[in-house]
């Protein structure tokens, strides 16, 4: 299985009652796999600071109980948990933070291990998926021993690699009768500052626990020249590059860090290697306790690492590859998808001048490539609309003429997009708003969120209709669009740029997914007719037009000058036909 | 410990072209048959049309899951310009399976790049190389959605494993009303290696 199939299923054994998430690559599949479990309450959260507190929550109640998220995540989450981290738990509580290192998929590659020390929570940290399920289920004896919530820390190559494992069975916990006690669970400063006394006389009990730990061990094997302290996935790749011509120090509990095991392991060898990935840290721990080692100055601070990476830097070895016509490469970056309702609203900002258009974290982040061209910024989770405010309110005291746009996805919008439309109406700032309701959470696979009217496990939830709430919020100027109609797009758009001198606007433009699998409310809503669109050559002169929508069903023939499209990729969304000059393009049916 | 067995398999594509489910099937069908298996492949933003890859190894003990640069026994390419994309990615004197199936990129769809037209030929200089027309046999199969699981075959004949119990681990891995035309697809891509090979 994979690590994340491995976590769900450590989460079944432990006997974990109740699961709570937001979807983030690599985290997502944790939650989607905990859902299979009947036993196991598992739910989205609009986001994952909610998700972090519910767990919270239900831990109060008496029962064990878990959180996952990417490592940007636990920014969002990080408030209720450096407090719980003070309260300490009733029923086992753990959290996992996936980290992304090489950014695969996120906007930065921050190293959460430093969360935990910050924290003064334990973190267990495995390298495969037996050591993902084993550890996720005994952190809550961990938990639940040491009064803590536990920071279970995986990374992208321990979330999507899959490896054999050997299953247990599920122990099943009566919850915890709940008592009322107000100087462990309501931190008011009189209690916090008592409880913080508590955390740090915990931290000191961790510290000596840490050293006999079973998953911290030392493998020494014949030769005893080079010793390696690594943890996670590094240890993998150690292993790969040195075999048995070295010792290990293998790491599972990196926080507190076992440094009287270290100090030992470090006498037993001539050279002590630390082989981590990102921040140095353990090396920084290490060194300040004054045992002497080599780390980063010659394994890279930046990206994966990789087996190649460690032998080039530790034993100076390159690997010979071939070499050939590096020509023959043309690049394939991410596309939107044919039919994806996203390329009409950026085909219709692209053509606007004098505009800013700022984005925010999903799908629709390709929409600044090229040849949609139409972003200048993104920052993190639900951020456009409150940058744009910035932005705006400047642009405005500085006699800058700008007019500024911000989109956002649904998923997104209910993460922390509200919050961010509420400073643009509480402040009044001058923002074109656009939500970019695809009907579901689209990059990291179709999740459900809080506007699909589904749960995780597909029951039927309350939808929450988002042009109620934008019009609750006070905002006067709203409007839902169709973003595939190029004309009733821009026609919004035109009145969104005239209506924002008045106030704050907001454009919902409302398509689902070309991938989604379509709910029964939305067959009722959208209609779908599956449809695919031609060219007609004897039409088409080759002015490329429909290629600036950026379709990766349209291709152009250079010699012929004509364009053709894919009628496997077509969806039949029509966007192409409404650019073209010449009406060369129509849409028929899709044969099955 | 000697890894000295430890094979690596990169199977490359372009996203939606089904390498991950290939990987699946290769996955479940080494681990009945007693190996120790790691895979790894990457989801998220990568998979909207672009360019992705997924890893497999085994053999008697496997510590790495992902495959350093060089560091291949075979690279299975499901897209012509992938092959070569990921060709750095080869150990030298090692094999490349490639589809002679051409899905142009972005660049190229709009005009601004050519798709190359010399790759087969640089790959069949550089390395050990197996050109399919998976497309084809996937097609005269019945199955036109099977070129991944034709390549499939091409793949375990190449690395010597087709006395594994592929049947299983494919049903394992495909709704059972896909298996049969799956099953014609492993078999004929089996033996589209054995035929060229010679």
């Amino acid at each position: 299985m994979t690590g994340n199939e491995a976590v769900a299923r450590g989460a079944y054994e432990a006997g974990v009652s109740f699961a709570s998430a937001y979807p983030g690559t690599p985290s997502t599949e944790i939650l989607e796999n905990v859902g299979t479990y009947r036993e196991i309450t598992a739910e989205w959260a609009p986001n994952e600071k909610v998700a972090m507190e519910a767990a919270i929550g239900a831990s109060m109640a008496g029962v064990r109980s878990m959180a996952a998220m990417k490592h940007v995540g636990l920014n969002v989450a990080a408030d209720p948990i450096f407090t719980f981290a003070y309260m300490g738990v009733s029923g086992g509580m753990v959290f996992v933070s996936a980290d992304d290192p090489g950014m695969h998929s996120s906007q930065n590659e921050q190293d959460n291990r430093n969360y935990a020390k910050f924290m003064k929570i334990p973190m267990l940290e495995p390298s495969d998926s037996q050591e993902a399920k084993d550890m996720f289920r005994d952190a809550f004896d961990l938990s639940e021993k040491y009064d803590t919530p536990v920071m279970f820390r995986m990374t992208t190559r321990v979330c999507h690699s899959k490896s054999l494992v050997e299953l247990g069975e599920r122990r099943e916990f009566a919850a915890i009768p709940y008592v009322k006690n107000r100087m462990k669970n309501d931190n008011v400063p009189a209690v916090a500052r008592n409880l913080r006394v508590k955390m740090l006389e915990r931290d000191r009990r961790l510290a000596a626990f840490t050293n006999d730990c079973p998953y911290n061990f030392a493998e020494y094997n014949g030769s005893k020249k080079i010793g390696i302290v690594t943890s996670g996935i590094s240890y993998q790749y150690a292993k790969e590059v040195f075999g048995d011509s070295a010792s290990y120090l293998k790491l599972g509990l990196t926080n507190p860090l076992p440094m009287d095991m270290i100090r030992e392991f470090r006498s037993n060898v001539d050279t002590l290697y630390v082989i981590e990935e990102l921040d140095p840290f353990m090396e920084e721990q290490i060194k300040a306790a004054g045992i002497d080692c080599v780390g980063k100055e010659k394994i890279p601070l930046v990206g994966e690492l990789n087996p190649n990476i460690v032998r080039k830097a530790l034993l100076d070895e390159d690997v010979p590859e071939i070499s050939f016509n590096q020509n023959l490469i043309v690049d394939r970056p991410p596309t939107l998808c044919a039919g994806c309702p996203h390329r009409g609203f950026f085909y219709e900002c692209a053509k606007r001048s004098d505009t800013v258009m700022v984005g925010d974290i999903g799908c629709y982040a390709l929409g600044g490539s090229e040849p949609l061209n139409a972003k200048d910024m993104a920052i993190c989770m639900g951020a456009a609309f409150s940058l744009a405010h910035g932005l705006s309110k400047a642009f405005l005291a500085s006699g800058q003429d700008k007019t500024v746009v911000a989109c956002m996805g649904d998923s997104t919008f209910f993460h922390t997009g509200i919050n961010s439309l509420e400073e643009v109406v509480y402040n009044d700032s001058r923002v074109i708003c656009c939500i970019l309701d695809n009907r579901i959470t689209g990059m990291t696979g179709h999740q459900e969120n809080p506007g699909t009217g589904y749960t995780l496990q597909g029951e039927p939830a309350t939808i929450m209709d988002i042009e109620t709430i934008v019009r609750a919020l006070g905002v006067e100027r709203v409007r839902t669009v169709n973003p595939l109609r190029l004309n009733d797009m821009k026609e919004a758009l035109d009145w969104a740029y005239r209506e924002v001198h008045e106030g704050p606007v907001v454009l919902i433009t409302r398509w689902p997914c070309v991938l989604k699998k379509l709910s029964t409310e939305d067959r009722r809503e959208f209609r779908p007719v599956p449809s695919v669109c031609i060219v007609h050559h004897d039409q088409c002169i080759g002015c490329k037009k429909c290629l600036t929508t950026g379709c990766p069903a349209l291709s152009f023939d250079k010699y012929e000058r004509k364009v053709s499209i894919d009628a496997l990729q077509c969806d039949g969304c029509t966007v192409c036909a409404q650019v073209c000059p010449k009406q060369a393009i129509t849409k028929g049916a899709k044969r099955a | 410990m000697k890894r000295d067995d430890t094979k690596s398999v990169l199977l490359v594509g372009v996203g939606g072209q089904g390498t991950i489910l290939a990987s699946k099937i290769l996955t479940a069908g080494l681990i009945a048959a007693g190996y120790d298996v790691k895979m790894s492949e990457v989801h998220g933003m990568s998979q909207r049309g672009g360019s992705v890859s997924t890893q497999v190894r085994y053999g008697t003990k496997v510590y790495s899951p992902i495959i350093g640069r060089g560091q291949a026994d075979i690279l299975v390419a499901f897209e012509t310009m992938e092959a070569i994309r990921y060709l750095p990615d080869l150990k030298p004197g090692g094999k490349v399976v490639v589809n002679d199936y051409q899905m142009p990129s972005l660049p190229i769809l709009s005009g601004e790049r050519e798709y190359p037209d010399n790759i087969l030929e640089e790959l069949r200089d550089k390395a050990d190389t197996l050109v399919l027309d998976a497309a084809a046999i996937a097609r005269d199969n019945d199955n036109p959605k099977g070129m991944n699981v034709v390549l499939l075959g091409a793949l375990i004949q190449s690395l010597g494993l087709q006395n594994i119990d592929w049947a299983t681990a494919l049903r394992s891995c495909v709704k059972s009303r896909f298996v049969d035309v799956n099953l014609r697809c492993l078999d004929a891509g089996m033996h589209a290696s054995e035929r060229m090979a010679v």
